[in-house]
């Protein structure tokens, strides 16, 4: 299921675009430890596209997809 | 010369793939996108592959198609989401050419004659299928061929999914044996026209005397005997390729039948405030308005009219629209649609001619007005200004045709 989600981001000094937390929305929060992978990705299970960020976020695995202004998961993965 | 490469890639059933990516749930059920019932806009405008099956048609009103397959699941239209999918495919497109060419919203030329790395036109054309499937969610079939109408050809040959090569080699066996009708500008009344002659084949039309054709199609006649043969030498557009705007034009079907002219004065009124303002944006001016009328049976007609000089004055279209209009309808019947267009478009910077005892079409005051509107509209949305007797019938007159209407038909000259 499509999940927006909030997220802190930053900027570096070269321009790129890079997450740093998850906020669910009953206050957990996530800490994203490495962006392993950033491309174009459409999302059949959430239903969307935009930049997928493959996040390792404790240990495992997870995507992350920025569609134009808003940030999404697929819920069942987190 | 060298041969040209050419693909045309088409997004298949492109705004209901679009409505199927974003909801999983309807995925695996037959989904039609069609316009809003309550507003008379009830048509289907794209389907998917499963409603294909069932015979759903492009242009069917929803309950014919409902009659056809009666579990079909029945979406609004998204249009600004199509256009996002639109631009992100030509951002793919443009990374291997930049000559590129949309035709419409899902579907587009480009011309990789020549690729930098050497990769051949099916290769290329293999990777953006596999590129859009991926980064995009949706479906294209691409045609590569030597011509651009070839290549159409090729990309409604197979789908979804597929690519299709048609070569100078094999095209009399591919191309040849198809129905005429599959060849672009061949349309219902061109083939009722060739079947009277005898020609069912796209081989038939290629064949026939030129002059044959030409006696019975016009100049039309000459052009579909060289898009049959592949003499087509059309070039693709490059990216930023604008084609000079001929017409600037808005129509709607309105959500209940207009009675008289109060009624179409509200519509009319909306309308003319859109393409005036599609007109500054442009920077040019008109000086031919045209409406376009049908009444409940959906007899249309159209009529046109000279300005004596060329304006961009929203009051003075208007007045000018209505003015056409109440000359040319006599109300036997009411009516369900209504557009208004310009033509005649010069650039905004000529010289006029003043006209002292006329001051309706030449009025610095009046364009100043509609400026400081423009930019009010801009700011704060196209409701937050507008004309009070649009306030006396807002079923008629609550519709922005400038921002909801972005999708225009085009043709291919």
């Amino acid at each position: 299921m499509k999940q927006y989600v909030s997220v802190t981001a930053v900027f570096d000094e070269d321009g790129n675009l890079l997450p740093i937390n998850i906020m669910w929305d009953d206050g957990r929060k996530f800490p994203i430890d490495k962006v392993t992978d950033v491309r174009y990705a459409a999302s059949l299970k959430a239903g969307g596209a935009g930049i997928r960020y493959t996040c390792r976020i404790g240990g495992k695995e997870k995507y992350l997809f920025l569609e134009e202004q808003r940030w999404f998961v697929d819920a069942k993965e987190c | 010369m060298k041969q040209r490469v050419i693909l045309h890639s088409d997004c298949n059933g492109f705004y209901a793939s679009v409505e199927c990516l974003h909801n999983p749930a309807i995925r695996k059920k037959p989904v039609a996108v069609a316009g809003d019932v309550d507003n008379r806009h009830g048509i289907i405008l794209a389907k998917n592959e499963i409603a294909k099956k069932y015979n759903v048609k492009t242009g069917e009103p929803i309950w014919q198609a409902k009659n056809k397959c009666s579990e079909l699941v029945v979406v609004p239209p998204h249009f600004q989401q199509y256009q996002r999918f639109s631009k992100m495919a030509k951002q793919i497109y443009s990374q291997y050419s930049d000559r590129v060419e949309n035709f419409g919203l899902d579907e587009a030329w480009i011309d990789v004659t020549g690729d930098a790395i050497g990769r051949s036109g099916v290769e290329i054309a293999h990777e953006i299928r596999s590129r859009i499937k991926y980064e995009l969610g949706i479906t294209v079939s691409i045609g590569v061929s030597f011509n651009k109408i070839f290549a159409k050809f090729g990309s409604d040959y197979k789908k979804p999914d597929a690519v299709t090569e048609i070569t100078k080699e094999n095209f009399k066996e591919i191309v040849w044996t198809q129905p005429a009708s599959a060849l672009l500008y061949v349309g219902r009344s061109t083939r009722k026209k060739l079947e009277n002659i005898g020609i069912y084949t796209i081989g038939d039309i290629a064949n026939a005397p030129v002059k044959t054709l030409r006696d019975n199609l016009g100049k039309w006649g000459d052009l579909i005997y060289s898009f049959a043969n592949g003499y087509d030498s059309s070039p693709v557009n490059p990216i930023d390729y604008y084609s000079t705007v001929k017409s600037i034009g808005n129509s709607t079907t309105t959500p209940k039948d207009l009675l008289n002219n109060e009624d179409v004065k509200s519509v009319m009124f909306v309308l003319c405030d859109s393409v005036c303002r599609r007109m500054r944006e442009q920077g040019l001016f008109a000086k031919t308005v045209c409406i376009n009328v049908r009444d409940k049976d959906l007899f249309s007609f159209t009529r046109q009219t000279k300005l004596t000089e060329y304006t961009d004055i929203t009051r003075a279209i208007q007045n000018t629209a209505m003015e056409l209009f109440m000359k040319s309808y006599n109300w036997n019947k009411p009516i369900r649609s209504i557009g208004v267009s310009l033509t005649d478009l010069v650039p905004n910077n000529i010289d006029r001619q003043m006209n002292i005892l006329d001051k309706r079409i030449v009025d610095a005051k009046q364009e100043k007005l509609d400026r400081t509107l423009d930019r009010l509209k801009q700011r704060f949305g196209t409701y937050s200004v507008r004309n009070g007797n649009l306030l006396k019938d807002r079923v008629l007159s609550d519709f922005n045709p400038k921002e909801e209407h972005t999708i225009h038909p085009v043709g291919y000259f």
